[in-house]
């Protein structure tokens, strides 16, 4: 059984999918109750949270609001590096998208019944990670207000995209994903609002919940055709967390930067992004199982199976790097040799080259042990350096790239300012503050679904067949 | 027509209550085997096998997805076909205006964003959503429906429907109770 560790309280740790002996009714209780107590209820942690996250919304707003009235220029990036924080900001937070999508789509595909109380609020991190993504390129573009002339429309301009550019791709790519995730999310919760509309206690709650759920009343033909659209809507959400990473590295892949121009882009970074967003499930599903005592829901079995997903594309990614030294030597390039030569070794940026070896590397190394992988504080620290790890990847690919391409009288260096971090740090308040208010006025666990699960688990799971057996010997059943 | 007729009596239906998924699926089974057609179960998750049971016919969503996807493959080429080649051509280091492989990303997403979003949206519509009122809604108790309650209701609309008849059938199936569904 589980290898029990700092388990808090009375809690009983369990290596299941769920905890023996859910019911339906229990199974509302635990979730719904936190979402339905009045304000006077909200517990303190919640508020103290809160409180940060806000203060970093407002040092983001006000980036915001300086970059906007002062322009680009308060940002490091300049000519050779005319790509740098945030684009290295917006690759990072799209890739911690990414594992919601996997986790809610390709798992749903393939039957893993362990998906069930992780996927909603990894689909909610997917959809907040991409707001904050999608918000640093129409940052970038100098006139923020004027971002939809990205898309192409009849226009008395006289411009028109340019559909052979990556970037009008990612245009495309970035705006079907946040649409789609929206969706598969807003379509998975209406059984669960119609559940919290009918167990709502004030006024407020029954008009938020009841609009909201849409008149849900969970009749056969409604579930089939609901059913088959779930299924369908994951189908279709499965490539698209293939495709819209691979479009981001084509971003890269397809200009002639050394560094960039390598056909391992596109893979390296569908696996760097279900790598940091693993990491991120694990950051929020640690402290989360444990403020709503969801220990018996999310159990040590999800955070196992989450952190193997972690550890095999952070091999993948750790294979990335490998390739990418190789490609630089076998290809003889004298661009592509000095540029692996100065990501290695050189005076500038060495340091972030090692310190990413050693977060994605190095320390995800423990994780081939069982122990460890169920020991929530170590893989909550694992999970902590995956992240550094993998801004210090997109550092390493857009910065060191840039700064010595090919010709030396062009090479230059960069140093972010104090406005590009404070537009990262603050971009931490916006995804707390979104991902707070959707613990406090949604579900954070798909009820409905396990409910499904409680009931498939006590008919099907590891005790139904000691209870069919002794019903035989009791000569209830026949076999 | 026939749903004027029952409204006029007030009556939308007879529905009986169970506790567990296996009883309402057995008890759907008997009512298709009675020949009862007009009816829906009402259950807070999906129960396998209901389908069958209720003698449900396949929905046809699947087709509709795939032929606005197709539409959203098309569209999505023809968006960037026409702009390139016709409406805005922009030579690049003179490489042919017709330059398919590019074309691929974005008529992949269009494709994924109509498929996605019909599947979306075709399955609220056809299920009526959003919809404030449902005659089933007036069930007494029937919060239980999302919750841990699972209901069989046959509908006055029935060819076989008569009142006494259909709660006679209902409560020899076994319910928690049977209720009169006011319209």
């Amino acid at each position: 059984m589980a290898v029990v560790t700092g388990a808090p309280r009375n809690v009983v740790e369990t290596n299941r999918v769920i905890a023996p002996g859910q019911t339906a009714g229990m199974l509302d209780d635990v979730v719904n109750t936190p979402v339905l107590v009045g304000p006077q209820g909200t517990p303190t942690w919640w508020w103290i949270g809160f409180g940060i996250t806000l203060s970093l919304l407002g040092l983001y707003l006000v980036s915001v609001v300086h970059l906007i009235t002062t322009g680009v220029g308060i940002f490091g990036n300049n000519q050779p590096v005319s790509w740098a924080m945030p684009i290295i900001n917006f690759v990072w937070w799209i890739g911690i998208g990414h594992a919601g999508t996997l986790i809610s789509a390709a798992l749903l595909l393939f039957r893993q019944p362990w998906r069930t109380s992780i996927n909603r609020f990894a689909e909610a991190m997917t959809i907040f990670a991409v707001v904050c993504a999608g918000l640093y390129p129409i940052l970038h573009i100098g006139r923020p207000w004027v971002f939809y002339w990205l898309m192409p429309y009849p226009n008395t301009h006289g411009m028109f995209p340019n559909f052979r550019s990556a970037l009008t791709w990612d245009v495309f790519a970035i705006s079907t994903y946040a649409s789609v995730s929206l969706l598969f999310w807003f379509i998975g919760l209406i059984p669960d609002l119609a559940t919290l509309r009918d167990a709502a206690k004030s006024r407020f709650q029954k008009l938020l919940y009841g609009a909201l759920a849409l008149g849900w009343n969970g009749s056969a033909k409604a579930w089939q055709r609901y059913m088959r659209a779930y299924l369908l809507l994951a189908a279709l959400s499965f490539p698209l967390v293939l495709s819209v990473h691979s479009t981001i590295a084509m971003d890269f892949a397809i200009s002639q930067v050394p560094g960039w121009n390598n056909t391992v882009m596109p893979p390296y970074f569908v696996a760097g992004a279900v790598f940091a967003g693993f990491a991120m499930v694990l950051l929020l599903a640690i402290p989360l199982r444990r403020a709503f005592g969801f220990e018996h829901l999310i159990t040590l079995r999800h955070l196992d199976n989450a952190a193997k997903l972690m550890l095999a594309t952070g091999m993948i990614v750790v294979y990335g790097y490998v390739v990418e030294l190789f490609y630089a030597w076998y290809s003889g390039v004298e661009f592509e040799k000095f540029m692996a030569y100065n990501r290695v070794l050189g005076a500038d940026h060495w340091w972030a080259f090692w310190a990413l070896i050693a977060c994605n590397l190095l320390a995800i190394q423990p994780l081939w042990f069982r122990r460890v992988r169920q020991t929530p504080w170590a893989l909550f620290v694992i999970s902590i350096f995956v992240s550094i790890g993998m801004w210090l990847e997109r550092f390493v690919i857009v910065v060191v790239s840039l700064t010595k391409d090919f010709l030396p009288s062009s090479w230059g260096n960069y140093v972010p300012t104090f406005w590009d971090w404070a537009l990262f740090i603050g971009s931490f308040g916006l995804f707390g503050t979104l991902f707070l208010l959707f613990l406090r006025l949604l579900p954070a666990i798909a009820t409905t679904e396990m409910k499904e699960l409680a009931h498939h688990d006590a008919h099907h799971g590891p005790d139904a067949y000691e209870s069919i057996r002794e019903a035989y010997y009791r000569g209830e059943v026949r076999a | 027509m026939t749903t004027a007729t029952a409204g006029a009596t007030g009556l939308f239906g007879v529905i009986a209550e169970y506790d567990t998924p296996e009883q309402v699926l057995v008890a759907a089974e008997a009512a298709r085997k009675a020949g009862y057609t007009r009816m829906d179960a009402y259950t807070p998750h999906p129960v396998e096998g209901m389908d069958d049971a209720l003698g449900l016919a396949p929905t046809n969503l699947g087709y509709v997805v795939l032929a606005m996807g197709l539409f959203g493959a098309a569209a999505g080429y023809f968006l960037q076909w026409y702009s390139a080649t016709i409406f805005y051509p922009l030579n690049i280091g003179g490489r042919p205006l017709h330059d398919w492989p590019t074309y691929v990303v974005i008529t992949f997403e269009v494709t994924v964003l109509l498929a996605a979003f019909t599947a979306g949206l075709y399955m609220l519509a056809r299920n009526g959503l959003p919809r404030p009122y449902h005659p089933v809604f007036n069930t007494p108790g029937f919060e239980r429906a999302t919750r841990d309650g699972y209901y069989l209701c046959i509908e006055a609309v029935d060819p076989r429907f008569d009142e006494e008849g259909v709660r006679g059938f209902l409560e020899g199936t076994a319910p928690v109770a049977v209720h009169r569904v006011a319209s």
